[in-house]
């Protein structure tokens, strides 16, 4: 086979990987109608767009690029940060805030990258808990820029785009996070259906072979680590600009294990999953909480160990059947 | 300044202690259990019960305390932790961590999440001075105790029979199996071993740490650090790991307690940078 033909069949081949199937169009109407139909749910509702947003973040980097994080929460708390800081000293627009949390996050995802690309999965685990430990401390101990434990309060937001005010209801802002989520899902999706995210898969299933074939592992690495961290930033953003706090929970490490549990339940290396993932957990933390307040972490630790004992793919499985198979090379992605 | 050295070094003993056991599970199954600290958790709460309510003296309490994390260790070992080490580190992390979950929850719910304390024997308590150099009775009492395990589990790993084996399958477990060694109950005894160690170590660390159901969260961090600092296929590594930590925990929260854990942290993180296979592995991938 010439070298133009099979560049054609590679080209054919991840086009039809980007086309989007029926369930997809499904998906997003119902969660725009979403709005409409469960006026009673929306803070609730964007809690889940939120953490959604977070979870593509992780899937990206765990599910396609296979680097493994316990520290994910890190990228949260600098997006939350970076845009509660910006409203409180500089500029409440809510789009500017934005950009400005994840531009921060990404650039410490940038700046942590060769850290974290280097070693086992075990070394991997560590140095992403540790960043993230150290940003806590960080943030507790420059109690006068942070606000300390006692968060950083008092955050105003302008109107988005000037036009739609944030309400006690959570109009405004399940929309504004839900079309953030869609937008950004939809670069995610280019993303990975791009040579770009193809490489990545290669590397995730053997990496010395795809440096053998060219596949300039580090940076390809690096840079899918700082789209995700900007992920991670724009849904710390988010959640700051919508509660109108920041607190040292978002860097806590209990958010990182609650991500993990959030892909554990929709299955990481097709983007959906993190969308399902925190609907499902989301919908399960709030049944348990109107059930048993305090104790909502021996479930969720429950939850971990039963989901990990009995094969994570279960779920995950079931899922994909539902939503159809969304991207042709995210076949046996189950990791 | 001497005394905090002594501080530290007291200190260090006890992470050692909690830490080492996990290092050998690691080291020989491959497994990442990051709920050690339960164990720890459980030995502390069992040392304080025994005290509060049966009134047992503290030098009895502590190998209850032993005796029970071993047990338990036992028994999670065969129930639940064998489906999960031929499982990538990924879902040992994830189970681990739901195990630690459940046991903060756990212990919140049956004993309440109040910070726990102890009555040290008369004996125990106070402290003289050497030369200038105040030393609590208390922590002579735990470097004691814990260098003398240090130095008996040292000898049980290079001379001892049982040592010999151990080693022979950390290094590796297939031929170690095929030479007959028995990895399997082998690795039970040792998961025991190392809980119990733990078990033991939380009860001697209420009085320098503090007890509350959060401690396997706080410490993870900890005993992680002397596991990946010091490798895992030697007494003396964790045990140089575990020195450095208390120290350096110690002398940072004494002199710039400002900062506070960062140090210890941005340590770790540093140290794996420049030595990803731990600060005294030996050359081997």
């Amino acid at each position: 086979m010439s070298a133009a033909a099979f560049e054609a069949r590679v080209r054919e081949a991840l086009r039809a990987g980007r086309r989007w199937y029926p369930a997809e169009f499904l998906f997003w109407l119902a969660a725009f109608a979403a709005f409409l139909l469960l006026p009673g749910q929306l803070l609730l509702l964007n809690e889940v767009a939120i953490l959604a947003l977070f979870a593509l973040s992780l899937d990206l980097v765990l599910g396609y690029a296979g680097i493994v994080s316990l520290g994910h929460a890190a990228f949260l708390g600098m997006g939350a940060y970076a845009a509660g800081l910006l409203a409180r000293h500089v500029t409440a627009d809510p789009l500017a805030g934005l950009a400005c949390g994840m531009a921060a996050a990404g650039l410490l995802g940038l700046a942590t990258s060769p850290l974290v690309l280097r070693g086992s999965d075990l070394t991997r685990l560590m140095v992403t808990l540790g960043v993230a430990l150290i940003l806590y401390e960080l943030a507790n101990s420059f109690a006068s820029v942070t606000g300390g434990a006692d968060g950083l309060q008092g955050i105003m937001m302008a109107p988005v785009l000037g036009l739609f005010d944030f309400d006690l209801f959570g109009r405004t802002a399940y929309l504004y996070s839900l079309s953030v989520l869609f937008l950004l899902f939809l670069v995610a999706r280019r993303v990975v259906g791009s040579p770009f995210g193809l490489s990545l898969r290669a590397i995730r299933d053997n990496p010395l072979r795809a440096s053998a074939s060219g596949v300039p592992n580090g940076r390809r690495l690096a840079a899918v680590y700082a789209l995700a961290a900007a992920y991670a930033g724009a849904a710390g953003a988010l959640l700051a600009q919508t509660t109108q706090f920041v607190s040292l929970d978002v860097l806590d490490f209990h958010r990182s294990a609650d991500l993990m549990l959030v892909l554990i339940i929709g299955g990481a290396g097709y983007l959906y999953g993190g969308l399902v993932g925190a609907i499902a957990f989301k919908l399960l933390q709030d049944g348990i909480a109107s059930l048993t307040p305090q104790y909502w972490m021996f479930w969720i630790g429950l939850f971990l160990v039963l989901f990990v004992l009995g094969g994570r793919e279960v779920i995950h499985g079931a899922v994909r059947a539902v939503v159809g198979r969304v991207a042709r090379f995210g076949r046996g992605a189950a990791r | 300044m001497l005394t905090i050295l002594f501080d530290g070094i007291a200190y260090g003993m006890v992470l050692f202690v909690l830490g080492c056991g996990l290092s050998v599970t690691m080291g020989l199954m491959n497994f990442v259990n990051l709920a050690h600290g339960a164990f720890a958790m459980l030995g502390g709460y069992v040392a304080v019960l025994a005290m509060q309510r049966l009134g047992l003296p503290f030098l009895a309490s502590l190998p209850l305390a032993f005796l029970a994390a071993a047990l338990v260790g036992i028994v999670l070992e065969r129930l639940v932790y064998r489906p999960m080490y031929a499982k990538s580190h990924l879902d040992q992390v994830m189970f681990s961590i739901g195990l630690v979950f459940m046991a903060v929850a756990g212990t919140d719910w049956l004993m309440g999440s109040t910070q726990q304390f102890i009555r040290l024997p008369a004996w125990l308590q106070g402290r003289f001075e050497i030369a200038g150099i105040g030393i609590g009775r208390y922590r002579l009492f735990v470097i004691a105790i814990c260098g003398l395990l240090a130095i008996s589990l040292h000898w049980g790993f290079t001379r001892t029979r049982f040592g010999s084996r151990l080693r022979a399958a950390v290094d590796d477990a297939r031929v170690a199996r095929g030479l007959g060694i028995p990895v399997n109950r082998l690795f039970a005894v040792t998961f025991a071993l190392g809980s119990g160690l733990a078990g033991l170590g939380g009860a001697l660390g209420i009085e320098l740490m503090g007890l509350d159901p959060t401690f396997p969260l706080k410490f993870m961090i900890y005993f992680l650090i002397v596991v990946t600092v010091g490798g895992t296929s030697s007494i003396t590594g964790p045990f140089f790991a575990a020195m450095l930590l208390g120290l350096a925990d110690v002398l940072g929260k004494y002199l710039v307690p400002q900062l506070g854990a960062f140090i210890i942290y941005a340590l770790m993180v540093m140290l794996l940078i420049i030595r990803p296979h731990g600060l005294f592995a030996r050359g081997r991938a």
